[in-house]
C-alpha cells in the first residue's frame, strides 16, 4: 500500500494555475514577444491549461506556444535504468530575441530542464528563458537550476515522488499528489 | 540494466522485427524527421559512440545515407570499403571485424555480397549490427524507409495495396519489403518475367500477376525495382532486351494514365531511365522517389538510436 498525500486538490489547483496566468500577465503582456514553450512529455497538460486560463484573462491577445522534447539532450542516455523514448517537438517560431517560458509540471534535479534548454537553444538565441514549473521539489537540485514562477514548493523525504494527475477519460479529477515510490 | 526498446539486438533482417518495433522506428523517425528539418540538424545523443560502416560490396546511396545519419546523431563514424581492406589480402571476415572491434567500435553497419553474411557476423561479435543488404537476402533498412514513406503519403500501410515489379529472384528488396508490408497489413503482389518471379513466391502469401496493366488497375502504390543491368551480361539472359524489358514492364506516363487513377511511385534506386521506369515518371507528380532517399536518413537515425540504447557504457 502506498501512502498518499493531496498537495492540491482540483479546487487549489485552479487557483494556482490563475495565479500563475497573472504572474506571467505581469511579466509578459502584451506576450508579443513571448513564447511559451511546454516540456515534453508532462509539461504539455500544464501548458495547455495555462493557455486556457490566459485566453480567459487576455480574449483578444494570441499567444504563441509550442513544446519541445528534451529526449536526444539528455545525459542518462545509455546510463541504464530509463528507457529514452522521444516525443514531438514543435516550435512555431525561430527563438531568436524572444521571451521564452519553458514550462513544465514537477522540477527535481533539473537535469531535464538542462537537456530542454539545449534543445531549445537549437532554434535560435532567444533574448531569455523563463522558468516556470507546477511543483518545485526542494533541495533536490543537481544543476544550478532555479524556476522564476512557482506554483507551490515542497519539501519531500527520500523516495517520496510527486505525481501531478490531469482530468481525462481516465482520471475523474486533477490533483497533485504526495506518494511513496513504489519500489516492487 | 535497462529494458530494451526494440525486441532486438541487431537488425539483421525484417524478421528479427515485431509490429510494434517497427511502429516504435517510424514514430521515431517522425521525430528525427523533424529534426532534420532544424536549421541545426543535428542532435547529441550519441556522442560517445562509435559506429564502423563495412561495406564489402559497393554502395553509394546506402552507405551516405548511414553515415548522415550516424553524424546527426553525433556518433564517430569510421568508414570501410573492401576495395581498399586487408580483405583483398586474404583476411576473413570475423578477422576483419575483429579487428576494427579491437578500436574499442560500439556498432556495426555492414554490407556483404553472401547472403546470412550479417546472421553469421552476429554469432561472432558482441556488437548490435545493422544489416545494409546482405547479397540476395534482406535489406531491412530499406523496406522500413519504402514503408514510411508510404505511410507519410496515404497515412497507414493497412489494407493498402502495394505492388513490387522487375527482379524478385535476385532482389534484397522485393523480400525485405514483402516482409515488412506484411507485417504492417498491407497487401503484397509482384509482377515481371516469370524468369524473374521466384517458384517459392506463393509461399509468401503474395499475389502474382505477370501482366503489368492489370497489376497497376489493382494497386494503390507501384515499387518500382532496379533491373540489375550488371545480370545481363552472364550466359543466362533473363529477358531479350532491355527494350523489350521496358515494352512489357517499364513504367510510363501512357500506362500510368491508362489505368486513370492516383499511383503512387516508388524505386530504391539507382534509376535506369527509360528502363524500368521512364524519366517523366521518374521525376513526376506522383513519384516520391526522392522523398525516399530523405526519408532513408530519418529512419536510420530512428534504428541507430533505438540499438544504441542496448549498449551499456563501460
Amino acid at each position: 500500500m502506498s501512502k498518499k498525500r493531496v498537495l492540491l486538490d482540483e479546487g487549489l489547483l485552479g487557483v494556482v494555475i490563475k495565479r500563475l496566468c497573472l504572474q506571467l500577465s505581469e511579466n509578459y503582456y502584451p506576450f508579443e514577444n513571448t513564447v511559451l514553450i511546454g516540456l515534453q512529455p508532462r509539461g504539455i497538460n500544464l501548458l495547455t491549461a495555462i493557455i486556457d486560463e490566459l485566453k480567459n484573462i487576455h480574449p483578444n491577445i494570441q499567444i504563441v506556444h509550442g513544446c519541445v522534447d528534451p529526449t536526444f539532450y539528455r545525459d542518462d542516455f545509455r546510463r541504464g535504468d530509463k528507457q529514452l523514448l522521444a516525443h514531438t517537438t514543435k516550435i512555431p517560431v525561430h527563438l531568436d530575441g524572444k521571451n521564452v517560458v519553458l514550462i513544465d509540471d514537477v522540477l527535481f534535479t533539473g537535469r531535464t530542464i538542462r537537456a530542454g534548454i539545449e534543445a531549445l537553444l537549437e532554434y535560435g538565441r532567444p533574448e531569455k528563458i523563463d522558468l516556470l514549473v507546477l511543483i518545485n521539489r526542494k533541495f533536490s537540485r543537481e544543476l544550478p537550476i532555479e524556476p522564476l514562477m512557482i506554483g507551490k514548493s515542497v519539501d519531500h523525504y527520500d523516495g517520496q515522488k510527486v505525481r501531478v494527475v490531469w482530468k481525462s477519460e481516465k482520471e475523474k479529477e486533477s490533483q497533485v499528489l504526495l506518494q511513496q515510490e513504489n519500489n516492487g | 540494466m535497462a529494458e530494451k526498446l526494440l525486441s532486438t539486438k541487431h537488425l539483421l533482417g525484417i524478421k528479427d522485427l515485431s509490429v510494434k518495433d517497427i511502429q516504435l522506428i517510424f514514430d521515431h523517425a517522425d521525430e528525427f524527421k523533424e529534426v532534420l528539418q532544424r536549421p541545426i540538424k543535428r542532435v547529441p545523443s550519441l556522442r560517445d559512440v562509435t559506429v564502423a560502416n563495412l561495406f564489402f560490396e559497393n554502395s553509394t546511396r546506402t552507405r551516405l545515407s548511414f553515415e548522415l545519419a550516424q553524424k546527426r546523431l553525433s556518433a564517430d563514424v569510421v568508414n570501410f570499403s573492401a576495395a581498399t581492406s586487408s580483405v583483398k589480402k586474404g583476411e576473413t571476415l570475423v578477422d576483419t571485424v575483429n579487428n576494427i572491434l579491437a578500436m574499442k567500435v560500439d556498432m556495426v553497419v555492414m554490407r556483404h555480397a553472401s547472403p546470412g553474411a550479417a546472421i553469421f557476423l552476429s554469432q561472432h561479435i558482441d556488437v548490435p549490427i545493422i544489416n545494409a543488404g546482405d547479397g540476395t537476402h534482406e535489406h531491412p533498412t530499406q523496406a522500413l524507409l519504402d514503408a514510411y514513406s508510404i505511410r507519410e503519403k496515404l497515412g497507414s500501410l493497412k489494407n493498402k495495396k502495394v505492388l513490387i515489379v522487375g527482379d524478385i529472384t535476385h532482389s534484397r528488396v522485393a523480400l525485405s519489403n514483402i516482409d515488412c508490408l506484411q507485417k504492417m497489413g498491407a497487401k503484397v503482389m509482384v509482377c515481371g518475367p516469370s524468369t524473374m518471379i521466384p517458384k517459392y513466391i506463393h509461399s509468401l502469401g503474395v499475389e502474382v500477376e505477370y501482366n503489368f496493366d492489370k497489376a497497376l488497375a489493382w494497386c494503390d502504390v507501384a515499387n518500382m525495382l532496379r533491373i540489375q543491368l550488371e545480370r545481363q551480361d552472364g550466359d543466362v539472359r533473363l529477358f531479350p532486351s532491355l527494350r523489350e524489358y521496358h515494352l512489357q514492364y517499364g513504367l510510363t506516363a501512357e500506362r500510368l494514365e491508362k489505368v486513370k487513377k492516383e499511383i503512387i511511385v516508388m524505386h530504391p534506386g539507382p534509376i535506369n531511365r527509360g528502363v524500368e521506369i521512364s524519366s517523366e515518371v521518374a521525376d513526376g507528380d506522383y513519384s516520391i522517389i526522392l522523398d525516399q532517399v530523405e526519408n532513408g536518413v530519418a529512419v536510420r537515425m530512428a534504428v541507430i538510436y533505438l540499438l544504441a540504447q542496448g549498449i551499456q557504457r563501460n
